[in-house]
């Protein structure tokens, strides 16, 4: 009985080594595709433009990356060696755990500080402007735009005081900041969902959006006086508020992005000095930067009737009040921009960048136009590239 | 426990009860050689066999909701957000989760809203089988709806049997373990008549759902960069399952009726991502249903079925986080479904045809504001027929599916108005196998089928407050497989190679008219939904088992799935400037390569289990690059479950260890999953 079972048992004993060996095998294969560590990243480089020596030396993008991917990024561009470097800041801050966060949403220099507003992680990230290295972070729930003076930063938020009510309201905040403490020294309650803010002459004017009570839209622009710190007046304008930026003459232009049915994205101008609305211009915006005496806009506005987005790529003279380009892009390369997103203009040579987020969740791209609206160069970029600050010497 | 004849007359997809080869073959699904089944077949059943899991083997998989098991599956991606409470989908052979049909008991699970069915909410505790076709189920005689789906999954519940001599069985179930799970669940049985019987099966969950996570970086070197644990969060879990039905059979025929209700409160844990370690969202659910099914023979040659079934589904969704919107949400959906299928022999097991047609009616309610009340008639009919001519075997069916929706809308002048539409899509399906080899213990088929399939674009794709686009077509998608099967069974019962099985196939699924969220216009994220993505799939999927006898009573089985996918996007032609292009980038979360491994062995009343995991690489973006890149994941798990029975009660005890290594590893990007975790389950089966 015995010797017919181990009989059985060696003969078979053959099979089941094939059996463990095809197993071993396997695993083997399957070990070759192996996780490894992740590894901090690498910049890439890219060699985009001969090299440039102005007084302006590079300029940071912020990539915005969508929303739960916490991939926002900081890529760089340096004018003297016409290098563009992608996903800067894992090197930089190699010990900064899940690097720079999720939504980026503006970037400012002030100082020899680099300034991220990182809407989803909820902080402002500040950085050395020559190094890219971080010095420390505010924490602020929800925050938008910023603007300094004086020495402090002025930060927008979304996040105000819970007004428990059947209507669930929140109005939103703008947050002042020592600069050099990093410490947040007042809030002053503003209107609901605040976005863009300019500080002129004593007084910060906040543009409030109302986004998140579509849709009933804020309409309103809330001035804060800058000793007091408290909002001294409320200017009626249009629905749903998002940049505020002033010309030399006191103008303040400020664009509404429409309720995106109806009503259309439009460009106001308020007299800060004579206090009263002085112009308004049907030009839609997705985003605008002021230089000199010329706006320029791109936007990418919705029509209802084609089911599509039509780019724009407009200048408005901010002396004349009138748009006096239509499109600054003069060689046609306009047609490969997707969504434009994103615009800056070096306020030196005035070659214009125009962001392009594509699908949002694409990387996507950095055109770069001449002063004439030629395109110089193009260059992939993180997700939704959106927002540039430069860096003077 | 093996079953009786009166069991496997009630088994979900089988066809008539009386015949004794399906309860034979039943037997040996609830046995261990659930592969060793070498019967004669007719043009009645299914032209390509599903996968499936059942009895003993899925008991001992370590799976706790019925996506835990589906992974096992060759062809299925799963997409799980970690927890028990995570909302887990299934996803079969990269066609996307909107084409995936689900049955439960045989009648279709709907949810008219997202058209996603969350598999993490159906627990394994009272599944007796899971099956999964591709293309569909290809047995004629079934409703329209079953023709309907690029793939599916049908979920079979115990069904009662008793051993000669009982009325009455009570399993009582208690599990536990990490993320602080309790998990106790009830099953009555009783037998009412000789031809009617009833169960009742009730389960609570509640966990805690926390587990501790690491993410780390390191420099090129290989040093250390940065290196956080943290604890997950917000992945609580209350929920209550509650089913009971009543089986019946009858001259010629079946019945069945059965009442489904589930109720749940659970955290959603969210992405995590730098300075946001914790998330506050929350979501309820309660779905309840009743659904009844009837078959009867009629004559020698026509047989009916009619099923029914009425169903109520109610969300909530609130994100109470201050410093973010507000939102508090709620949605109830409604559904009333009735199918009758006629079948007719027209060669009695020879030449078969089939007519079904269904009706279904869905409505959404919604707190939302501007919300467009959606209505939905659906009217669905297929004619379908099945021959089998010696050794070939062949199905063709079509299916017309009537769609009429009504929903408000708002005019540019600011009133209401009812907006009316319809769509009507036809799709046909072929499928043939040859049975090349016959033998008493070799049997060796070709298989092949050609299939068109969509998708309804859903209640959110059509009317969703500002993204919805109503002028939506259905998402198409046609299917290509070419495969074959090799089944060997020992005719001597106590050799060592007890059986053998191995199945192949190749497949292409061209997706078009793909329906996709593209950027609307000014403003951030804002979206519109639009048919504008393409989708071409080359994949090959191979499962092998094997069921070996050693000496001494040990019975081991071991199967072998592999999935190769190549899902590229051809949505957009002009996105090729560089590396990051997404043109021809392979798709969002489909790894080229994915398997599993399941090894159980089995002595006298022990069990051991281990089941192996692997998905490789992937992105979670067509566009191919380093940034979007996703790490591959394998996990290990093990369990041994003991079983006693001391004067006619039987009791269980079931350990588990999942994640054996700790492989700290992300499903979907910024979702950490758990390391190493333990499960316990006892159970007293009276």
């Amino acid at each position: 009985m015995d010797c017919y079972l181990c009989g059985t048992f060696f003969k078979k004993t053959n099979r089941m080594r094939l059996l463990k060996i095809l197993h071993i095998a396997l695993l083997l294969t399957v070990l070759a595709a192996c996780r490894h560590d992740d590894e901090i990243f690498i910049p890439e480089r890219v060699e985009v433009s001969k090299p440039e020596y102005t007084a302006i030396s590079g300029f940071y993008l912020l990539n915005e990356g969508n929303m739960g991917s916490n991939k926002c990024t900081l890529d760089y561009y340096d004018y003297t060696s016409g290098v563009y470097s992608r996903n800067i800041y894992g090197s930089a801050n190699p010990s900064v755990p899940k690097e720079l966060g999720d939504v980026g949403n503006d970037l400012a220099i002030y100082g020899s500080r680099l300034y991220a507003v990182v809407n989803c992680s909820n902080k402002v990230e500040v950085m050395d402007a020559a190094t890219c290295v971080r010095i420390g972070q505010i924490d602020i729930p929800n925050c938008r735009y910023i603007k300094f003076h004086g020495g402090y930063a002025y930060v927008t938020s979304y996040a105000g005081p819970v007004v428990i009510d059947p209507e669930y309201e929140q109005l939103g905040f703008v947050a002042k900041i020592d600069t050099l403490t990093l410490k947040e020294e007042a809030r002053c309650i503003v209107g609901f969902q605040p976005d863009g803010l300019e500080i002129v002459d004593g007084k910060i004017y906040v543009a409030n959006s109302g986004g998140y009570r579509v849709p009933n839209y804020e309409r309103r622009i809330s001035v804060i006086d800058l000793t007091t710190f408290k909002v001294e007046e409320e200017i009626d304008i249009d629905i749903n508020l998002q940049y505020v930026c002033c010309d030399t003459r006191g103008g303040l232009w400020i664009s509404s992005r429409g309720d995106y049915v109806e009503s259309t994205s439009k460009l106001f101008c308020y007299d800060v000095r004579k206090r009263r609305l002085i112009a308004e211009i049907d030009v839609p915006v997705s985003d605008m930067t002021l230089v000199g005496d010329s706006l320029y806009i791109v936007s990418n506005a919705w029509s209802n009737v084609t089911q599509s987005a039509v780019p724009s790529y407009s200048i408005v003279d901010v002396n004349r009040k009138e748009v006096v380009s239509e499109n600054f892009i003069t060689d046609g390369t306009d047609a490969i921009i997707r969504k434009p997103y994103g615009i800056a203009v070096n306020p030196l040579t005035h070659d214009i960048y125009v962001t392009d987020a594509r699908n949002y969740v694409n990387p996507g791209y950095l055109y770069c136009f001449s002063s004439d609206g030629v395109q110089r160069w193009n260059v992939r970029t993180g997700d939704i590239p959106a927002h540039i600050a430069f860096c003077e010497r | 426990m093996l079953p009786t004849a009166t069991a496997a007359a009630f088994a979900g997809d089988n066809p008539m009860p009386g015949e004794g080869r399906v309860a034979s073959r039943l037997d040996s699904m609830q046995y261990l050689n659930e592969v060793v089944v070498v019967e004669r077949t007719t043009s009645r059943d299914a032209v390509i066999p599903a996968q499936r899991l059942g009895g003993k083997k899925l008991e001992s998989l370590n799976a706790l909701s019925v996506a835990d098991a589906i992974r096992y599956f060759s062809g299925a991606q799963i997409k799980d957000y970690g927890g028990v409470g995570g909302i887990k989908s299934i996803d079969i052979r990269s066609m996307g989760t909107n084409h995936v049909g689900v049955f439960y008991d045989g009648l279709q699970l709907g949810n008219a809203q997202n058209g996603q069915i969350d598999l993490g909410k159906f627990s394994l505790d009272n599944i007796e089988e899971i099956s999964m076709y591709n293309g569909q189920k290809s047995n004629i005689f079934q409703s329209a709806k079953d023709f309907g789906a690029a793939g599916t999954i049908y979920l079979r519940t115990r069904q009662p049997h008793f051993t000669a001599g009982k009325r009455t069985n009570v399993k009582l179930t208690m599990r536990t373990g990490s993320f602080g799970l309790a998990n106790p669940s009830l099953l009555l049985e009783q037998k009412l008549s000789d031809r009617v019987s009833a169960n009742v099966s009730a389960e609570y969950i509640y966990a805690t759902g926390r587990y501790k996570f690491r993410y780390h970086k390191v420099f090129s070197d290989g040093t250390l960069a940065w290196d956080t644990t943290a604890t997950r969060r917000n992945g609580d879990i209350h929920s209550l399952r509650v089913e009971a039905g009543v089986f019946g059979r009858i001259d010629e025929g079946k019945w069945n009726l059965k009442a489904y209700f589930y109720d749940s409160d659970k955290g959603i844990p969210g992405a995590i991502v730098n300075n946001v370690w914790k998330n506050s969202q929350r979501q309820w659910d309660c779905n309840f249903f009743v659904q009844g099914q009837l078959q009867k023979r009629l004559g020698e040659r026509y047989r009916l079925q009619v099923n029914a079934k009425y169903a109520r589904d109610y969300m909530r969704y609130l994100n109470p986080d201050t410093t973010l919107m507000y939102i508090d949400n709620k949605f109830w959906q409604q559904e009333c479904y009735i199918s009758t299928a006629h079948n007719y022999a027209i060669i009695s097991d020879v030449w078969d045809a089939n007519l079904s047609v269904d009706y279904q009616w869905n409505t959404l309610d919604a707190t939302l504001r501007d919300f467009a009340y959606p209505t939905r008639h659906s009217v669905l009919a297929a004619l379908a027929t099945a021959a089998q001519l010696s050794r070939f075997k062949v199905q063709a069916s079509v299916l017309g599916t009537f769609v009429f929706d009504r929903a408000q809308a708002v005019a540019a002048s600011g009133s209401r108005y009812m907006r009316h539409s319809s769509r009507h899509e036809f799709t046909p399906a072929v499928f043939a196998s040859y049975r090349a080899l016959s033998g008493k213990s070799n049997v060796l088929d070709f298989r092949a089928f050609v299939k068109r399939a969509f998708r309804m674009p859903t209640f959110n794709d059509l009317y969703y407050t500002d993204m919805g686009n109503a002028s939506l077509r259905p998402e198409m998608v046609d299917q290509y497989d070419l495969g074959l099967q090799y089944t060997f069974s020992n005719t001597d019962k106590h050799a060592f190679f007890h059986g053998f099985k191995l199945s192949a196939d190749g497949y292409y699924n061209h997706v078009t008219d793909k329906i996709i969220a593209v950027p609307k216009g000014n403003g951030q994220y804002r979206w519109l939904m639009m048919n504008l993505g393409q989708v071409r799939i080359w994949g090959a999927d191979v499962t092998a088992q094997a069921n070996l006898r050693l000496p001494g009573d040990v019975y081991v089985d071991a199967s072998l799935a592999y999935t190769f996918q190549s899902a590229r996007d051809f949505s957009d032609p002009t996105d090729t400037a560089d590396e990051a292009g997404t043109y021809k980038g392979q798709i969002a979360y489909i790894p080229r390569h994915s398997g599993s491994a399941v090894l159980h062995g089995a002595w006298r009343s022990i069990d051991l289990n281990y089941s192996f995991i692997y998905v490789g690489e992937r992105y979670d973006n067509s566009s191919n690059i380093r940034a979007n890149y996703v790490q591959p994941w394998y996990t290990h798990d093990i369990s041994a479950g003991y079983t006693i029975t001391l004067g006619g009660v039987k009791m269980k005890a079931q350990m588990e260890v999942n994640n054996l290594f700790d492989q700290q590893y992300e499903v979907i990007r910024n979702y950490p999953m758990p390391g190493r975790n333990y499960k316990l389950t006892l159970s007293v089966t009276i």
